[in-house]
Order: structure tokens, then C-alpha cells, then sequence
């Protein structure tokens, strides 16, 4: 079989005395959707944020296809990359965060075609050209000249999501990209990463919304106090789970 | 049943604000009619206005704060960087620079940078500079000096106020699609902390303009000195004195027009709604700063 796209190893991460996470493994294939799931601290968004080196992991490993993040293996030991030489391998890893994060000061287009134009050099008529297709891909081509204060946060989330594509990443990371939604704010923006998922594309979803991960997961990963507990495909992790823990945590939250 | 006849309504009558105007005109008048018999010589200020060392004064006046102020926005930069570093000597650097050069006194900073050539004659510098201090550090260059160090402490703090200000899930997005620390600071960080910079720089920009005054201790000729050269020959002091006062409305004035423009061009960085409304705020007169 094929070199998983993201391979972790044995993930340890502190916060002072604190262990957040307590080695966690975990392999994604190319093009599988892979939901973490869990009790809040339990590790999900900090494993997330170890994954595109936001956090900075005390041991352990993770690979991006093939690529070692956030480190250089020389001579049995793993040497910590420069600020610059981390900016690079975070092109090709698209991250969407809770709290959108536009850039406030910038419209909507002009949110999607910075990385193009400013990190892969890209002309800017032909990055204007893409952002427009991609915000056409979320729904927001009309929306094009907007300042994010202008949108409400679906539609923020969705410009988000497009200005991470416009990197063409190989991988996708959603750092519980509806959580800050109003409800009826939730399914736009589940629909167009139900899209994505279907096109292919590689994704890794911290979430709380158990229908997406029941339809569009390939894998479903429950963690626990910094460990996985359970994984396996949603059909099992989610209606017949093994463990306690998961059990215990689906009843609260499907209750 | 009819409904009743509306019954007519009468508005609260507030005689305080009637009275407090009449006590607030009346004391200007018998200012104006103090003034006016005064023993000024008031025909005398518009010649002194436009006198050749007047237009001197005004131009030292102009160049020094413009020249200080820009000087400390840079400094205030770098120092603010350094005092946001994770290196931590860096940080006690910069916290003691903003400690001393905030400290003390303006004036005290001029004369110590004035007096220089006292503890050393020569500025030696190998393969830079090699003079005699009292050649290298003019008046002027000693006025510049403690005015722009002064300044670029509180450009510091005002600049980390601003960095502070912009959410660092700003800072982490500019990450994620793999922008260096540089070009994080430059396109996002910086742009969006302008909106808290810009008011408070512009503040101590008129500062500076009046600050500049001074330099007048060292012989500096800005508009002070230049009005004692005038009344050190005609001993009409007061008058000198008023001529250098219009001069200082005058910049003053032009100064706090290009900070509004400054703000609301800065301002566009966030156009909400809320901003929007600001914006339309900014048009009715006397509310100047509608800032949201």
C-alpha cells in the first residue's frame, strides 16, 4: 500500500505540567475525510494545530507526504525548522479555523488571492481569475467585494475555506469550522465541505456535528485525554462503539 | 365610545442652558472689551506675522517635527518589535530604553545631548565618523535628537498598543497559508493596528509642532526664538509673542486636518456596518473623532 498523505507518530504535547497530548498515532490516506472527534480538551484541536506546526509537538513525528513537519532528521536527531522554512511546508496544508479569521482589512477576493500572489508568485490577474472561480465553487462570487464585516458567518467561513484552496493544498485541516455558526448558519457550510470531500480532496475535521462525520468521514477518531480511544469507519465508531468512553460521550451529545 | 381629543404636549423647558449661555457670553464680551483696552499694540501683529525671521522660525518649527516625528515613528517601531520578542534581553533592552528616554524631562534630554561635547570633545567612531562633537552636534542636530528619542518612546508603546490590538488568529491565518513572520507583520498585522496608531501618532504630532518650542533654550531659531529676536529690538513683547502664537494655531490646525484624513483612510480597514456608521457620523460637525 501507498505512503499515507499525513502519518503521525507518537504526538506528545505539554503545556507547562499539563500533557494535552499523550502520543497520539494516526494515518490518512490520500483523499480520505477523517473526522476527530471527542469530549472538549480532550487534544483535537491542538493535535490539529500540531499537524501544521501552530504547536510546536514535544515528541513524536508527523510526516505530510513524506515531508517531516516542522523538523529537519539529520544524523538520528530532528533539528527544529526556521519560522521561513515552516512558512513553506504550510503552503501545501489549507487550515480553517473557528473563528474564520478573514483578514479584516481586505475584501473577499483580495482575502483569497493574497497567499497566491504574495507566497506562490502567482500573476495577479490570473490569481483573480482562480479567486473568483473559487468563490463561485462556495457560492460567493457575488459577494467578491465584500469586507468580511459585511458577511454573515456562513459566508465567512466559506470565503475561508476558498482562500485556503487557493493554495491547492494537499491537505485540508478544519479546526471545528462550524462551532461559531449561528444553526442555521451550519448547513452551508457543511455543504460545501461535503463537496470538497466528494472532489477528492484530503481532510482532516475536528467537529461536533455527528451527521457530517455519519455521511462524510471515511474514519472516525475519538480521542479522549490527549489519546485515541477508538477508530474505525462511522458505522461502527458512531452507532456501535467499543469503548465506554465513546459510548458515553455520544449519548450526551446525541441526547 | 369617541376617543379622546389628543391633548397637546409641552416640551420641558430648560432654562439652566439659557442661563448658562448668558453667563458664557457675557464673560467673553468683557474679555473682548479687556482685550481691547489693552496696551497692546494690535495693528503691529499682522507686520510681525509675516516679518523674514518669523518665516524661518516657522520652517525650523516645521522641519524639526516633521524630521523628529518621522525618526521616532521608525525608532518606535524597532523598539516596539523588540519589546514583543521572544528573546528575552531584547525585551529588557527595549523596556529600559522606553524607561529612560521617557523619563526624562524633553528639555533635559536637549541640553544633555547639547552639552555633549563636554564629557566628549571628539565623536570617534573608527572608519565611520571621526569630528569634533561641537561641530557634529549643532543646535539643531541636539533639538533633534531629544526630541525625536523622547518621542520614539511613546511611539513605541503606542505602536505595541496597536499591535497588541489585531487578534492573533489573524496572525495564525496568515500562517496557515504559508506567509513568513515578515509578511505576516507587513500585510496583515501592521495595516490592521494602524486604525489603533493613527489617532494617538497624530495626537503626538501636535505635541511634537508645540515641543519644538524647546529648542529656543539652544538658540534653535523656531518660531519662539524668532519672535525674541523681534522684541529684543522693539520691546513689544506681547505682540512678537502673538504673532508666534498664529503661526502655531496655523500648523496645528493644518496638522489636525491631515489626521482626519489619515483616520478615515486607515479607518476603511474594517467597513461593518458599525464603521459605516461612524463614517456617517464624521460628516455632522463638532463630532470630530466618531470612532467605532
Amino acid at each position: 500500500m501507498s505512503e499515507p498523505l499525513l502519518r503521525a507518530v507518537g504526538v506528545r504535547k505539554s503545556y507547562g505540567h499539563t500533557e494535552v497530548l499523550g502520543g497520539i498515532d494516526l494515518e490518512v490516506r490520500k483523499g480520505q475525510v477523517v473526522c476527530l472527534l471527542g469530549p472538549s480538551g480532550a487534544g483535537k484541536s491542538t493535535f490539529l494545530r500540531c499537524i501544521n506546526h501552530l504547536e510546536t509537538i514535544d515528541a513524536g513525528q508527523i510526516w505530510v507526504d513524506g515531508e517531516p513537519i516542522g523538523f529537519r532528521q539529520r544524523g538520528g536527531k530532528l533539528y527544529e525548522l526556521r519560522e521561513r522554512e515552516v512558512a513553506r511546508q504550510r503552503r501545501d496544508i489549507g487550515m480553517v479555523f473557528q473563528r474564520f479569521n478573514l483578514f479584516a482589512h481586505r475584501t473577499a477576493l483580495e482575502n483569497v488571492v493574497e497567499g497566491p500572489i504574495r507566497v506562490l508568485g502567482v500573476k495577479p490577474d490570473e490569481a483573480r481569475r482562480q479567486g473568483l472561480e473559487l468563490l463561485d465553487r462556495v457560492g460567493l462570487a457575488h459577494r467578491a467585494d465584500s469586507y468580511p464585516a459585511q458577511l454573515s458567518g456562513g459566508q465567512q467561513q466559506r470565503v475561508a475555506i476558498a482562500r485556503s484552496l487557493a493554495m491547492k493544498p494537499k491537505l485540508m485541516l478544519f479546526d471545528e469550522p462550524t462551532s461559531a455558526l449561528d444553526p442555521e448558519l451550519v448547513g452551508e457550510v457543511l455543504e460545501v465541505m461535503s463537496t470538497l470531500a466528494g472532489e477528492g480532496m484530503t481532510m482532516v475535521v475536528v467537529t461536533h456535528e455527528m451527521s457530517f462525520a455519519a455521511e462524510a468521514a471515511d474514519e472516525v477518531v475519538f480521542l479522549a485525554d490527549g489519546a485515541v480511544v477508538e477508530t474505525g469507519p462511522p458505522s461502527e465508531v458512531l452507532s456501535a462503539p467499543k469503548h465506554d468512553r465513546t459510548r458515553q460521550f455520544l449519548a450526551r451529545i446525541l441526547a | 365610545m369617541a376617543a379622546p381629543e389628543p391633548l397637546p404636549i409641552v416640551r420641558l423647558r430648560h432654562w439652566g442652558r439659557w442661563v448658562a449661555a448668558a453667563i458664557i457670553i457675557a464673560l467673553l464680551v468683557l474679555l473682548g472689551v479687556a482685550l481691547g483696552n489693552a496696551q497692546i499694540a494690535w495693528d503691529q501683529v499682522p507686520d510681525f506675522v509675516f516679518y523674514k525671521v518669523m518665516a524661518t522660525g516657522l520652517l525650523n518649527t516645521v522641519v524639526l517635527a516633521v524630521l523628529s516625528q518621522a525618526v521616532a515613528i521608525v525608532l518606535g517601531i524597532v523598539i516596539a518589535l523588540l519589546r514583543r520578542s521572544a528573546n528575552p534581553v531584547a525585551r529588557w533592552f527595549a523596556a529600559g530604553y522606553i524607561w529612560i528616554f521617557r523619563g526624562l524631562p524633553v528639555l533635559l534630554q536637549i541640553l544633555l545631548w547639547y552639552n555633549l561635547a563636554l564629557v566628549f570633545p571628539v565623536i570617534d567612531i573608527p572608519f565611520l565618523v571621526h569630528e569634533q562633537t561641537n561641530v557634529l552636534i549643532s543646535a539643531f542636530t541636539a533639538a533633534f535628537l531629544g526630541l525625536a528619542l523622547n518621542e520614539s518612546a511613546y511611539m513605541a508603546e503606542i505602536v505595541r498598543a496597536g499591535l497588541n490590538s489585531v487578534d492573533s488568529g489573524q496572525t495564525e491565518a496568515a500562517k496557515s497559508i504559508g506567509m513568513t513572520p515578515a509578511a505576516t507583520l507587513r500585510r496583515v498585522v501592521l495595516p490592521q493596528a494602524m486604525r489603533v496608531i493613527i489617532p494617538p501618532t497624530g495626537n503626538d504630532f501636535i505635541n511634537m509642532l508645540k515641543g519644538t518650542s524647546m529648542a529656543s533654550v539652544i538658540g534653535v531659531t523656531e518660531l519662539i526664538h524668532a519672535a525674541n529676536n523681534i522684541s529684543s529690538n522693539n520691546l513689544l513683547v506681547m505682540e512678537t509673542l502673538l504673532a508666534a502664537a498664529v503661526w502655531y494655531m496655523v500648523v496645528v490646525t493644518v496638522a489636525g486636518v491631515g489626521q482626519h484624513y489619515l483616520e478615515r483612510a486607515f479607518g476603511q480597514a474594517d467597513r461593518g456596518p458599525l464603521a459605516r456608521a461612524g463614517k456617517a457620523l464624521r460628516g455632522v460637525p463638532l463630532v470630530r473623532s466618531a470612532r467605532v
